[in-house]
């Protein structure tokens, strides 16, 4: 009995989630959209990144993270500043007086490229760092926090503090940052003209293949012993600890784990927005992540993304009608979820449709060898609404 | 204090308390304390409630750091590890309230406390083999629990949610085993099978028993130590602490 195999891994209820989600993401989306439907489409993903690893986080391991916009923004900055590198070549920046920083240096009077933006040039070096610094920097977080046992409440305070801090740097230091209107203007990715309706469809695939390289991971960290570690400790902290295990460091692990996986976010946003600012750092946009979460189902991986995605259509066609409401909406909605569907829409879909799809997958022979393990499992798929 | 501190310098002793002092804003809990737990004793803390007997429990295992003095496992200083390291060194705590993984199947409860992968990436891929199957279905049995493996632990009696918590330890085989009131709130048939159980796990390690029920202290005791307000009243055999005019006068007159 092996715990690495496909069946100990997911339930069948697992498994077909995972398709509907494949099929929904690879084949339905990209045929019944045009390609600036699709990348706003993709924007919305790039957001489910986070509501993954916050269900990581927040719903297994009890650590609620107001401050997940820094790692997304760590993210999506690192690449953001290898394209506006390649986009600030001599050529195209020959009418700046000094030629070959970015624009934005340029306006601010800076006459040579800062030291912290020198590795950018390197793609190996942006790719890497995309992961890295996020990751880091979230244990440099959770050490100094979980080590201490600082918790609940006042860790939830501490990261949003961080993002404010994280993104008044980031404004208040112009010349090196782009400012408030973030890093913009990007063109061509390794010489490849990032622009075209080509690129976006690529990009696209790429952000929904990068969604599932998450997804499978979180799935095998919450059927891991380790998962189920994460769940005893939410409830019962100081048990954990006298079962053997350090439980600070099980925390670092996983908050480190919700950073990384944010950051990938942050870096398929800018690949396919184009640009990255620090809107998407501070505490608005950080508390809306944890909207996401909450509305897919804090227990639940694939209902987190479908809570990124119902949210961010809502945001979308409310908030474009009715923008000063749109605050207001969504914070009843997070009052709404928590106190009418604490497990989300991943809970509405295990109460109503969970009975009635198992009873089907009895009856189909493709499952039959899943048969009799889909009561077990924390963590069920749920459906678009 | 008594005859038994007079072997203080002995090195054979399972656990060595000496001198252990905490003290809550000035609030001396546990005043000074010195006791000794020899191999395969079983040794049962009573007293009067607020003598510090949890206190001292909670010193020993790391859940509390000692204001002063000293506790040694094996001549291992324990007041300077963490809960967890005191844990792999050996030394079992069972709490108070039941204290088990309610989210949890009775397996998932008994499978996390098996001593192997305790560190991230060994949780991360810690393999259900074999040997974790047919351990966890030993203890089970043990604790009476073989049919209640696939059960969530919060729907189980309290009685059972006990033996559950006495089963993960048992599952982390440790030298030294803490007990706190572990038939409090039990039914009579219950406390029976528990005292049963009791002296089966107690064959080849040390206990501490925290507990009121005399006549179970009677039933399991080697050494009976007798606590008031931090410190130790009396030590000796059940039968010679249940005659002692101060245990009675402070505890057992009532």
């Amino acid at each position: 009995m092996s715990n690495f195999s496909l069946k100990n891994m997911m339930t069948r209820q697992d498994v077909l989630g995972f398709l509907v989600l494949a099929i929904l993401l690879l084949v339905i989306m990209p045929l019944s959209m045009d390609i600036i439907r699709l990348t706003q489409f993709g924007k919305y993903l790039s957001f489910a990144f986070v509501a993954v690893g916050l269900v990581l986080c927040w719903g297994y391991g009890g650590i609620l993270s107001l401050g997940q916009g820094v790692f997304y923004g760590l993210g999506g900055y690192a690449l953001a500043m290898f394209l506006k590198l390649e986009a600030s070549s001599p050529e195209n920046t020959a009418i700046q007086s000094t030629p070959g920083i970015p624009d934005f240096m340029d306006w601010n009077r800076i006459t040579e490229l800062p030291w912290f933006w020198e590795p950018f040039n390197s793609f190996t070096f942006s790719v890497l760092a995309i992961l890295i610094v996020p990751t880091i920097f979230a244990y440099f977080i959770g050490f100094a926090m979980f080590k201490r046992r600082v918790g609940g409440v006042y860790f939830a305070i501490i990261t949003q503090a961080i993002s404010a801090i994280l993104t008044i740097l980031i404004i208040g230091q112009q010349g090196y940052t782009g400012g408030v209107n973030g890093i913009t203007d990007l063109r061509t990715l390794l010489g490849w003209n990032i622009r075209s309706d080509y690129a976006s469809y690529v990009f696209y695939f790429v952000c929904v293949a990068l969604l599932f390289v998450c997804l499978f991971i979180a799935q095998f960290i919450t059927k891991s012993k380790l998962g189920r570690i994460l769940v005893a400790m939410r409830g019962q902290e100081d048990r954990v600890r006298f079962s053997g295990y350090d439980v600070a460091n099980f925390k670092i692990f996983v908050f480190c784990v919700g950073a990384a996986f944010a950051a990938v976010g942050g870096a398929m946003f800018t690949l396919q927005e184009k640009f990255m600012s620090p809107s998407f750092v501070g505490i608005v946009p950080s508390i809306e992540m944890v909207i996401f979460c909450a509305v897919g189902g804090r227990l639940s991986i694939l209902g987190a993304v479908y809570g990124a995605i119902v949210v961010n259509v809502a945001k979308t066609y409310f908030g474009e009608s009715f923008p000063e409401l749109w605050l207001f909406a969504m914070g009843a909605l997070f009052i709404g979820v928590v106190l009418a569907f604490p497990d989300g829409l991943a809970g509405v879909y295990q109460k109503y449709c969970a009975p009635t799809v198992d009873r089907f997958l009895d009856k189909a022979p493709v499952f039959k060898r899943y048969s009799g393990d889909s009561s077990y499992s924390p963590s069920e798929p749920a459906k678009a609404s | 204090m008594n005859a038994v501190a007079a072997k203080a310098t002995n090195t054979d002793f399972v656990l060595a308390v000496e001198g252990l002092t905490v003290s809550f804003d000035g609030f001396k809990a546990v005043d000074d304390l010195s006791f000794y737990v020899d191999e395969k004793e079983i040794r049962v803390i009573i007293g009067p409630n607020g003598a510090g007997k949890t206190t001292v429990l909670d010193l020993i295992c790391g859940r509390t750091k000692a204001t002063s003095g000293s506790v040694k496992f094996r001549n291992k200083e324990l007041t300077t590890l963490k809960e967890h390291e005191i844990v792999k060194a050996g030394v079992g705590r069972k709490f108070q309230n039941p204290s088990i993984y309610e989210d949890l199947t009775v397996f998932e409860n008994l499978e996390l406390c098996y001593p192997r992968g305790r560190n991230v990436f060994g949780a991360l891929f810690f393999k259900r083999d074999a040997k974790v199957i047919s351990k966890v279905r030993e203890v089970a049995e043990m604790i009476n629990l073989k049919d209640e493996l696939e059960s969530q632990a919060d729907l189980l009696s309290h009685g059972q949610k006990q033996w559950l918590e006495i089963g993960m330890l048992l599952i982390q085989d440790p030298d030294l085993l803490m007990l706190d009131e572990p038939v409090a709130g039990m039914s009579v048939t219950e406390r029976k099978q528990t005292a049963e159980l009791l002296r089966r796990i107690t064959n080849d390690r040390s206990v501490i028993v925290i507990e009121h029920d005399m006549q179970f202290v009677a039933e399991i005791a080697d050494h009976v130590t007798v606590m008031h307000q931090g410190k130790i009243l009396a030590e000796g055999s059940a039968e010679k602490v249940k005659q002692d005019p101060k245990v009675i006068e402070v505890y057992l007159g009532h």
